[in-house]
């Protein structure tokens, strides 16, 4: 009976957050609320999230160790910039080597470009992962920091659709942030639905044990593939709005060390978890916002600091990387979910604790 | 193109592929025993390129002084690397060692970053090695010849230590089977330790040779020699220190023949390396000389 009016409540505490939730987008989104500094620090937030949650389907969920995702979102921010940037504008953009003939007459609108983009990732990683997915996953590590690295080189070199080092500017921006959290909150669902199905428990089967789970007649093969592949998908999406959320993209936003940013925040949030995931994403996005002091010199009583100068944040960054796989390497979460049983338990913990130091005294 | 030309290209072909051979030494070994991609690799051959700058440069020290510090510094700081970021996960899930490994080739990067600033600085000149002598028309410097010579002495010298020498002969069997070894009374942190210095050793060289030929010396410069050098090792049959030599002359050629060549492609030169490495895994994944191995249940 207990039990029953519990889990009813706990219902409830979901339903209010969400609620709390929508209203302070919203609220933000009116402007009623915050500056467009953080309203722009929150919807990277929200993309890093898409991006992070892909990333930890792939490495945390299905134990393929992928450093492809800079790359991935490369293709999918280039689609959606070289497709909706509005057609008369296109000239300008293109003044130093003329965009390809066919590419300049084609204009798609946002969502279009956007799903285009998601699916060219994922189309790019089945062409990786077929050569490279047959045999030890190490070798794809090099080969996804290779590929981001290639990708990078192209949109360098390919001149007439990427318009080269000068990148391609005035992307359409989007008029809310819905735009970012309504896709973030459809790409979660979509993974946590994965990740609940069969496919899923595939997936965890193969991070577990790969020979374990070929005997039981996982096609070993085709399910990483998928994976990857869907990963990609997302982070195709994520580059996407990354690029509408710029307004701008050239190839040195997408070197290979962006990689890493994610990379820590599923190391952070637990590699296996979601809403850890979701959680150390907003983390570390505000976080790298905050630490931006660090790269600022600073005076303190009239004595100049030598520590804070330029890179100082980066330093603080890899080396917090350092110490959570060091000594943490559970993260937040481990391969747990956030739930209402396992912060009434954390309490519950606290409490009992205090009182037992009370009767000690 | 005239004969000279090539002749120039063919001399260029065969000093770069032999320093990629050099670092990829380093990652063979390593593979071979941790079966672990030490991305820090690279960094450490970068990191080494900086002490040579402050030792020639900022102590005012010459070459040959310079050359033995550099090599111990390199060494120790590989050593370190391996003690700090690679020991405490011995027994832990590949995935996290990745990780590290990857944190601390980051670090590493950063840290350059942070000190040193992303300004190139000059790598400081070496006359003995930056000298140009000429046969006809065709001139090279003292590097381009010499480095080829060094690395098929140090291979010589590596082949030496892993299969005359008692440590040579552990790091045999650790790479065979890790625990056998291990129940054998092999002290295995010993042999891992001495991997470490052997690679290091090498990309110390290595990045003096570098140095003398590409005289720029920047913190992100290590990232893709890193890269390639891991494919040359694959290219050669990871494991295999005869492969890694082998695999770095063929894709220190295969580059060079491609500006050489086809021009309009130099854009294009640093993807040449992953091209290859696609290819090697889908026609022969074990490498040239890599020897099949089966997973054991």
């Amino acid at each position: 009976m207990i039990d029953q009016r519990k889990k009813h409540n706990f219902k409830l505490y979901n339903i209010i957050i969400f609620i709390v939730f929508v209203a302070f987008i919203t609220a933000l989104d009116l402007k009623f609320l915050g500056d467009d500094y953080v309203r722009r620090v929150l919807s990277l937030a929200a993309i890093y999230t898409i991006v992070s949650v892909s990333m930890n389907l792939v490495n945390g969920f299905t134990g393929l160790f992928s450093l492809g995702q800079a790359g991935f979102m490369a293709v999918g921010a280039y689609t959606v910039a070289i497709f909706t940037v509005p057609l008369e504008k296109r000239a300008a953009i293109f003044y130093v080597v003329d965009q390809n003939p066919v590419l300049a007459q084609i204009h798609l609108p946002f969502v279009v470009a956007l799903i285009l983009g998601g699916l060219l990732s994922a189309l790019i990683a089945i062409l990786i992962g077929i050569p490279v997915l047959r045999l030890r996953s190490d070798y794809l590590a090099i080969a996804t920091l290779g590929f981001s690295e290639i990708i990078r080189i192209i949109l360098t070199n390919a001149k007439s659709i990427t318009n080269g080092a000068l990148g391609i500017k005035g992307i359409p921006e989007m008029p809310t942030m819905w735009v970012f959290f309504g896709v973030m909150i459809l790409s979660v669902t979509l993974i946590v639905l994965l990740i609940n199905s069969s496919y899923g428990r595939a997936f965890k089967a193969i991070r577990e044990d790969e020979i374990a789970a070929e005997a039981m007649g996982i096609n070993l093969f085709k399910h990483k593939v998928m994976s990857f592949a869907i990963g990609a998908f997302f982070a195709g999406i994520g580059g996407g709005l990354l690029a509408s959320l710029l307004g701008t993209v050239d190839p040195k936003q997408f070197y290979f060390t962006m990689t890493y940013n994610f990379l820590l925040i599923i190391v952070l949030g637990g590699m296996g978890s979601i809403s850890g995931t979701v959680i150390a994403s907003f983390i570390v996005t505000i976080g790298l916002e905050v630490l931006r002091f660090f790269d600022e010199p600073l005076t303190l009583l009239g004595f100049n600091i030598p520590l804070f100068r330029a890179g100082f944040r980066m330093v603080i960054f890899s080396a917090l990387l350092m110490i959570l796989v060091l000594f943490f390497r559970n993260g937040l979460l481990g391969q747990k979910e956030l739930s209402w049983d396992m912060i009434t338990s954390w309490f519950n913990k606290k409490t009992l604790r205090r009182k037992e130091k009370g009767g000690a005294l | 193109m005239t004969f000279e030309i090539f002749m120039q290209q063919l001399a260029n072909g065969i000093s770069i592929g032999s320093l990629y051979a050099l670092i990829a030494i380093g990652y063979t070994m390593v593979y071979g025993i941790l079966r672990l991609i030490n991305f820090a690799h690279g960094d450490i051959f970068m990191m080494a390129s900086y002490f040579m700058v402050f030792s020639m440069v900022n102590f005012g020290l010459p070459w040959y002084v310079s050359m033995v510090i550099v090599i111990i510094a390199t060494i120790l700081l590989g050593v370190l690397v391996e003690k700090t970021a690679y020991k405490p996960l011995r027994n832990a899930p590949r995935m996290s060692i990745m990780i590290s490994a990857i944190g601390v080739s980051f670090l590493l990067e950063n840290l350059a970053t942070y000190l040193f600033t992303g300004v190139p600085k000059g790598f400081p000149d070496i006359a003995i090695l930056t000298q140009a002598i000429s046969f006809g028309n065709i001139s090279f410097s003292v590097a381009t010849l010499v480095t080829p010579i060094i690395t098929l002495i140090l291979l010589y010298v590596v082949q030496f230590i892993t299969n005359k020498t008692k440590i040579g002969m552990a790091m045999r069997a650790s790479s065979i089977d890790f625990e056998t070894a291990r129940l054998m009374g092999i002290n295995i942190n010993r042999v891992i330790s001495t991997t470490f210095v052997i690679g290091s050793g090498l990309a110390a060289v290595g990045a003096i040779l570098w140095g003398s030929k590409y005289p720029s010396v920047m913190p992100l410069m290590g990232v893709m020699p890193g890269l390639k050098c891991f494919i040359a090792a694959v290219l050669g049959g990871i494991g295999n220190t005869t492969g890694a030599v082998l695999g770095g002359f063929i894709l220190g050629m295969a580059e060079i023949m491609l500006v050489t060549f086809l021009p309009s492609l130099t854009g294009y030169r640093d993807a040449i390396a992953f091209i290859i490495l696609i290819v090697v895994l889908l026609v022969k994944p074990t490498g040239l000389l890599g020897e099949k191995v089966t997973d054991k249940v």
